[in-house]
């Protein structure tokens, strides 16, 4: 089953092939959505069976390659086209073509009636081989490749809606914020080729060579270098400090394209690929602890932000920055799988967020046309009381928003808890560990309040929307709603697979899963960390009921503030305006970043345009067009057309050339 | 053969009335034969030499000049006809199509 790894890719692709070329013909809806989730799912049938298999090796023999044909050989310098296949990477393709084909069966249901459905599809085919290729890539370039068609589709998805500009901005931002980031990564994969090469000539770009090579590493110097240049592509990616801005604009897109791509999977690359190099990142304890800083910092910054938005789908954005920051947390502690697992169980919750926001924005969007309305189907202000009309989102919504706060039982908090306990317990940041696992209980806590706060906002209190529309209202039919349940009841099973072993009642499978691949990190790790005291179970188990308080408190107060006594909010704003302006206006960092980075680029921009390009290129240019034309000004008398002047200027040559051959 | 002089004499004289002819001329007819008298002009010279150094390859010379002479006048004087054809004039200044 090994063998058939190339499958997995090759099946999203063909989709793409197919509607992309041939979806504008097709017109059918049902076999244009069918074709590209079929598609997908055969790559996940696949992809079950690598897991089966897998599953039945022992831990050692599970990293396996399948050069499928060889790609760039130039001198000493070796690229194949080769996938690798090993737990971790398993994983990854379990979540993205899992995820991935109950997003593409939502769309069917979702996109109906759009214009350009076959153009979404063949994207997001297309996106699903990107990101597969990504995952499965054996060396940087392969995973190169699929870092940029990820970013090329997610500028695409975002783009759907191109007529509307503030989508076309939307997506033109992500890409050029991409674009940071790639250059980071594409310095760092040069920086390690380059010290691997000259000083221990080994030219390679391999994972597994890397690897097996990274006991020659240093601690620190050059790694550090490496390690932060790729740690600069992971933020571009994955939407962290100080490039995370282009997340919550990504909203522009489609809701699944947010539910798969800007939450569940792409998003999610700059983890994997930490995972991916642990090796090389553990090396450097700098890097590690710029990790788990800005990961930390993250994680409360969007948090706070999250608070005081009124669109639902940019509160999830925010949501998922923050909880990217938690996994990022998680990286830089040296908590590899519990990061890669809260990957994992945010990819179940916040899928199936998306797609219950998308199901309500589906249903106020059908109920306000009904009554041409021009209310936004996205504010969460004219919502409310949705909780009967629409039980099946409520319920899964309701669910996942659980999940996801971190309540005993439910994924979210066998993840979230396990990265905390590491930020807290970790043996590389001494002292700093309690500012760091204080810092994520408190996101932690603002995490619980704004998602309770949107549930409450979209699904209880009295109905606030157009009371004419209200009658439209109605829950949306199956092909939206399995999805929904099938991904609700993985958040909340997902998490039985990583239990702390703390609770003892079920091995921590996922730990155990994972730790062939971060061994190796792990020991490297261990060299230089501090042996400290480690902290009793005792501490361990008042940390994670003090972090279920943490939770129920943030639970708390939004019930107070948006059930038990609605004015509250107002009487808060009222009270502490400025605060809320600067959250409410996301800390004015788009205005930060347009003042220091885009009106300069704007100016620079100008000023070559109007002062160089049509000065000094087009002066040029248009100078030696202007000499040219004089000169030939003088010499078209020459052509003057009169044969008899021709012939007399051949026999004038003639005679001169015999003049002076006879006269010299 | 003494007075080679007087026939080179001939002979570039020959050559200088057809070479202004064919400048001075508008009527391509006559600028044809121009050009004919400034072929057998080099003819006269080349036979002058030839008797002159006692050499024939000159004369050989001639028979060649002679024949290619004779397919020129066959293709220019069907060139000429068919200019004829369009435009109703053999007059030179009407060869003007290609200039600029």
């Amino acid at each position: 089953m090994f063998d058939k790894v190339w499958l997995i890719p090759l099946f999203p692709l063909i989709g793409f092939l197919i509607n992309g070329f041939f979806g504008k013909k097709i017109k059918n809806e049902a076999v244009i959505g069918g074709i590209g989730t079929l598609m997908i799912f055969l790559s996940f049938l696949v992809s079950c069976g690598i897991l089966m298999q897998m599953v039945g090796l022992p831990p050692e023999q599970r990293v396996f390659e399948k050069v499928l044909f060889p790609w760039i050989h130039s001198g000493s310098f070796k690229a194949d086209m080769a996938f690798l296949v090993d737990p971790l990477s398993v994983v990854m393709i379990m979540v993205v073509t899992g995820v991935g084909s109950l997003i593409h069966l939502y769309s069917i249901g979702y996109m109906h009636g759009e214009e350009g459905f076959y153009r979404f599809f063949a994207y997001l085919n297309l996106f699903c081989m990107s990101m597969l290729l990504l995952v499965l890539g054996s060396n940087m370039l392969v995973m190169f490749i699929g870092w940029e068609g990820v970013g090329l589709c997610s500028y695409l998805l975002i783009g759907y809606y191109f007529h509307k500009k503030s989508a076309g901005d939307a997506a033109k931002k992500a890409f050029v914020m991409n674009r940071v980031g790639d250059f980071g990564f594409l310095i760092g994969l040069f920086t390690l080729y380059w010290w691997f090469g000259s000083n221990h000539n080994i030219w390679t770009v391999n994972f597994v060579e890397i690897k097996a090579a990274s006991h020659l590493l240093p601690y620190g110097g050059v790694v550090t270098f490496a390690s932060l240049c790729f740690f600069l592509g992971a933020t571009g990616k994955s939407a962290q400090l100080p490039l995370f801005t282009w997340l919550p604009d990504a909203m522009e897109g489609p809701t699944p394209v947010s539910a798969l791509i800007h939450a569940a999977t792409m998003v999610t690359a700059g983890v994997y690929m930490i995972g991916r190099m642990s090796f090389v990142f553990v090396k450097s304890p700098e890097t590690m602890m710029v990790i788990a800083v800005v990961g930390a910092a993250t994680a409360i910054f969007a948090a706070t932000i999250g608070t005081a938005q009124n669109d639902i789908k940019r509160v999830l954005a925010y949501s998922t920055v923050s909880q990217l920051g938690f996994m990022f947390l998680a990286m830089g502690v040296g908590a590899f799988s519990a990061g890669i697992f809260h990957l994992m169980t945010h990819a179940f919750f916040k899928a199936c967020l998306f797609l219950g926001s998308g199901s309500v924005i589906h249903a106020m969007h059908h109920a306000l046309h009904k009554i041409h309305s021009n209310d936004d189907a996205q504010d969460m202000r004219n919502m409310g009381g949705l909780k009967s009309t629409m039980p099946i989102t409520f319920l899964t919504f309701l669910v996942s928003t659980i999940a996801i706060s971190g309540i005993p039982g439910f994924s979210g908090f066998f993840s979230k808890d396990e990265i905390l306990w590491m930020a807290f317990a970790n043996a590389y940041h001494g002292n700093l560990n309690f500012v760091l696992w204080g810092i994520g209980a408190i996101a932690a806590c603002f995490t619980a309040f704004y998602m309770f706060r949107l549930v409450f906002m979209t699904f209880f209190g009295e109905c606030r929307i157009n009371p004419k529309a209200k009658g439209y209202l109605h829950e949306s039919p199956l092909v939206i709603t399995i999805p929904l349940m099938v991904l609700g009841f993985l958040a909340v099973v997902g998490g039985y697979l990583g239990m702390p072993k703390l609770l003892g009642m079920l091995p921590n499978y996922f730990e155990h899963w994972l730790e062939p691949v971060f061994s190796l990190a792990n020991e490297y790790g261990s060299k230089y960390a501090h042996h400290g005291a480690h902290p009793s179970h005792a501490v361990e188990w008042g940390l994670m009921g003090l972090s279920v308080v943490i939770a129920l408190v943030g639970i708390a107060i939004a019930f107070t503030m948006y059930v038990r006594n609605t004015e509250l909010p107002g009487r808060f704003v009222a009270s502490f305006p400025t605060l809320h302006r600067a959250v409410f206006n996301k800390w004015y960092i788009d205005e930060i970043y347009d003042y220091i980075f885009v009106n300069p680029c704007k100016a620079a921009g100008q000023f070559l345009w109007k002062g160089f390009d049509v000065i000094v290129v087009d002066g040029v240019v248009n100078g030696v067009a202007n000499v040219i034309m004089g000169f030939s000004g003088i010499f078209r008398y020459m052509q003057s057309g009169y044969i008899y002047n021709y012939a007399f200027s051949m026999v004038l040559g003639v005679v001169v050339m015999l003049g002076y051959f006879i006269f010299k | 053969m003494e007075n080679l002089n007087s026939y080179l004499i001939v002979s570039a004289l020959l050559f200088a009335i057809g070479t202004i002819g064919v400048l001075t001329r508008k009527n391509v007819i006559v600028m044809f034969m121009c050009i004919e008298l400034m072929l057998n002009a080099v003819n006269l010279t080349f036979v002058a030499f030839s008797r002159h150094l006692g050499n024939l390859d000159g004369q050989v010379f001639v028979f060649f000049i002679m024949t290619v002479a004779a397919a020129e006048a066959a293709v220019g004087l069907a060139l000429i006809i068919a200019f004829f054809n369009n435009k109703e004039s053999i007059d030179v200044d009407d060869v003007n199509l290609m200039k600029w």
